[in-house]
């Protein structure tokens, strides 16, 4: 018979049950940046010399800027010279096949329900793992490259494919764009690449699973997604860190590209560490993400799902350059204990008839702080464009916070607005209501809050929508007392 | 199969029950009558488990068990059902989806397998022609954006799928026209069973017109003052209140 305190015992690692580590052998640079580290690194991932021309021009400009502090957000100096700015399981094989990988890590991914054998649970979406700071495996790959798809590791492509990652690296985030993004420019390690040529439509999710499993290390990754024209991809990426007392640096960047009549749907399901009861530990995660409807009729679709990391600063946005293009952001955001999020979207309207969405569900709860912070801008050539934004907010207890900051500016006056939004506070009464039924208290809450976020969830691959589902639900236990 | 003893209730220090006695057998309907402020939402409430109430002496038991010490979502699964006065909204979660949680947790706890999507479905269609509902009604949000007699229905329509030993009915007739009056009376009279009681709350007379109860209380000022058969209710829709104040208790 378990005694009472081991059952709370479980209970409480149940909260966050990716905490665990993986003892695996790793190749890590010396903490701290400065030019000999960002050399390093591009030695050994063996890349061309453009790209340690263009991380090093990053780095220069980085010396020259200062951390941002606009944000909603409070948190201690960051010391990047303490940083580890690489690391990787040293008995990792150059390619990333299947058979090479560590049977450590193999196990690490499939304790995150994540099986990096091809026949296994996600049969249907292809997965790129990146474990610290490299892509350890992709699966479907052969099966893609039939229909001319490259999806695989960033590094793979710098190396087999540099024309494409020539051309469109820092086409939508140059590295020169802000002090989190400049910093990955300088030091990212690894992440994953796809490009679907004209005309494809992807016939399956892609997906990369982020893992920060080493101490001290910062995470670095960057994605670029290249729609050619008329192409189709819906890609989703996930994300888990162990539990440590320590902060831990997450500044990915995040570029996607949509040519003429091009879709790309983009989601996330963000789980990183949110740290504990007291705000020890967790991870920072401030990521720029950035798509660029350069074609005529292109589509970038945001969605997210973020209850995880101890403060996150992220605005996944739109540049909608092509005529008749279309940008869409959905966002759930939970906060909980003493987590921070920050984060909304910017939709950029310079085409002819481009039109944005933007549906924003921030969910608050503890002692948890949550920003909605979006701009929509139109410029002066964006005839007829038209935006749609709707920001609500849930309260849960009375200890949380809720706030938002819309910024419209506008300089065509053909343009059609529409703002919603909302307060509401997880009322008694719907509880009683739910228990009155039969339902549980904690039943109750996880219906409430996942009918609150259903707008947003529809968006999600069916697949993942119930993880989404799910993983709000653990996240809010204990949130209501 | 309740026996209520004696209960004192306040609500922010406040008594607003001063010791009602009640005897509820399995068949029966009871009809608590009374002016407004009596007591009458709150004796309900209590049964319920509505926590900001706070009984400060008597005990109610239920089915042999003391129903103070269990949680509200205990007394549901033991067959407790409440239509409310004020039914609450639930954005975003289908009546469905709500309704079959709510029955597969009262399942669940009797030990019985749930339903499955199919099967509930067809319970669903089978109770909807009782309260005459419309499918759309069903596949809405719960409660969000029904007029104020559609959520009585709802509350009706619930109470019928989820089949409890004891119903209770809390001003189920406020707001009603008078056709609603009708489907929802004829609703609650379908449902009356031999094993089955009800509890009718309810500040007017004419739904008594319906639903014809067995026994009728009135309720003034936290105390049961009055009780007797149907004949009761004409004659307090004949007197009104009033009176009850100025008449000795018996």
């Amino acid at each position: 018979m378990p005694t009472e305190t081991q059952q709370i015992h479980e209970l409480a690692n149940q909260e966050y049950k990716y905490g665990f580590y993986t003892d695996v052998e790793a190749d890590a640079v010396p903490p701290g940046l400065n030019e000999d580290i960002i050399r390093l690194i591009s030695e050994k991932k063996g890349e061309p010399e453009f790209m340690l021309e263009w991380r090093l021009k990053a780095y220069r400009h980085w010396l020259t800027l200062e951390e941002p502090h606009w944000s909603n957000v409070t948190y201690p100096p960051i010391d990047y010279q303490s940083i580890i700015y690489y690391s990787a399981p040293s008995k990792q094989a150059k390619t990333t096949s299947l058979e090479d990988v560590d049977p450590d890590i193999l196990e690490t991914y499939r304790k995150l329900g994540i099986p990096l054998e091809e026949q296994g649970l996600l049969a249907g979406v292809a997965v790129d793992a990146v474990f610290d700071s490299v892509s350890v495996a992709t699966t479907f790959k052969e099966k893609l490259a039939e229909l001319g798809i490259i999806f695989g590791s960033f590094s793979e492509a710098v190396r087999n494919h540099p024309d494409l990652v020539k051309k469109y690296l820092g086409s939508v985030v140059p590295h020169s764009d802000n002090f989190f993004a400049c910093l990955n420019a300088a030091v990212f390690s690894d992440g994953s690449f796809c490009y679907v040529p004209k005309g494809v439509r992807c016939p399956m999710e892609l997906s990369t699973y982020f893992r920060i499993n080493a101490a001290k290390t910062g995470q670095f990754e960057r994605t670029l997604i290249i729609a050619d024209e008329g192409a189709y991809v819906s890609y989703l990426e996930g994300c888990t860190a162990p539990m440590r007392d320590e902060n831990q640096l997450h500044a990915a960047v995040v570029e996607l590209v949509a040519l003429d009549n091009a879709e790309i749907k983009y989601s996330t399901i963000q789980n990183w560490y949110p740290g504990d009861d007291e705000g020890r530990g967790g991870i920072y995660n401030f990521v720029t993400k950035r798509g660029k409807c350069a074609g005529v009729n292109s589509k970038i679709s945001w969605t997210q799902v973020e209850t995880g990391s101890a403060i996150t600063w992220k605005y996944p946005s739109c540049i909608l350059q092509g005529d008749n293009s279309v940008g869409e952001f959905y966002s759930v955001a939970l906060t909980k204990k003493r987590q921070q999020a920050d984060t909304g979207t910017k939709m950029i309207h310079i085409g002819k008839n481009t039109r944005s969405t933007i549906v924003s569900k921030g969910i608050s709860a503890g002692f948890g702080q949550n920003t909605y912070r979006g701009l929509v801008k139109i410029l002066g050539g964006a005839e007829n464009a038209r935006n749609y934004t709707q920001c609500d907010s849930m309260l849960i207890g009375d200890k949380c916070g809720a706030h938002t900051f819309p910024y419209i500016e506008i300089k065509n006056s053909t343009a059609q607005m529409e703002h919603e939004a909302s307060t509401s506070k997880i009322g008694e009464d719907q509880i009683f209501y739910c228990q009155q039924r039969g339902l549980a208290v904690e039943d109750a809450i996880s219906m409430i809050v996942n009918g609150f976020c259903k707008e947003v969830f529809k968006e999600l691959p069916m697949e993942f929508a119930v993880e989404a589902q799910k993983l709000l639900s653990v996240s809010l236990e204990g949130s209501v007392g | 199969m309740l026996e209520i003893r004696n209960l004192h209730v306040s609500a922010n220090n406040k008594p607003i029950l001063k010791g009602i006695s009640l005897s509820l057998k399995r068949g029966e309907v009871h009809s608590i009558m009374g002016p407004n402020g009596s007591g009458k939402s709150t004796l309900a409430q209590v049964l319920a488990g509505r926590a900001s109430y706070e009984v400060t002496d008597g005990e109610i038991i239920y089915e042999g068990q003391n129903l103070l010490d269990m949680a509200p979502e205990d007394r549901a699964r033991e067959g407790i059902f409440m239509a409310f006065q004020y039914p609450v909204e639930i954005r975003g979660v289908s009546n469905m989806y709500f309704l079959r949680a709510a029955l597969n947790a009262i399942r669940k706890h009797r030990g019985d397998e749930e339903v499955d999507a199919m099967d509930f479905l067809a319970l669903v269609r089978s109770k909807m022609k009782l309260l005459q509902m419309d499918e759309a009604l069903i596949n809405r949000a719960v409660n969000e954006g029904f007029s104020g007699g559609e959520k009585k229905r709802n509350e009706i329509f619930q109470l019928a799928v989820l089949e409890p030993s004891l119903a209770i009915l809390d001003e189920t007739d406020s707001g009603l026209d008078i056709d609603a009056l009708r489907i929802v009376a004829q609703g609650v009279n379908a449902l009356r069973t031999p094993d089955r009681a009800f509890l009718v709350i309810t500040h007017y007379q004419r739904l008594l017109n319906h639903i014809v109860p067995d026994f009728v209380h009135v309720l003034s000022e936290g105390r049961i003052v009055l009780s007797g058969d149907k004949s009761l209710a004409l004659e307090l829709e004949d007197k009104g209140y009033a009176w009850l104040e100025k008449e000795p208790v018996a």
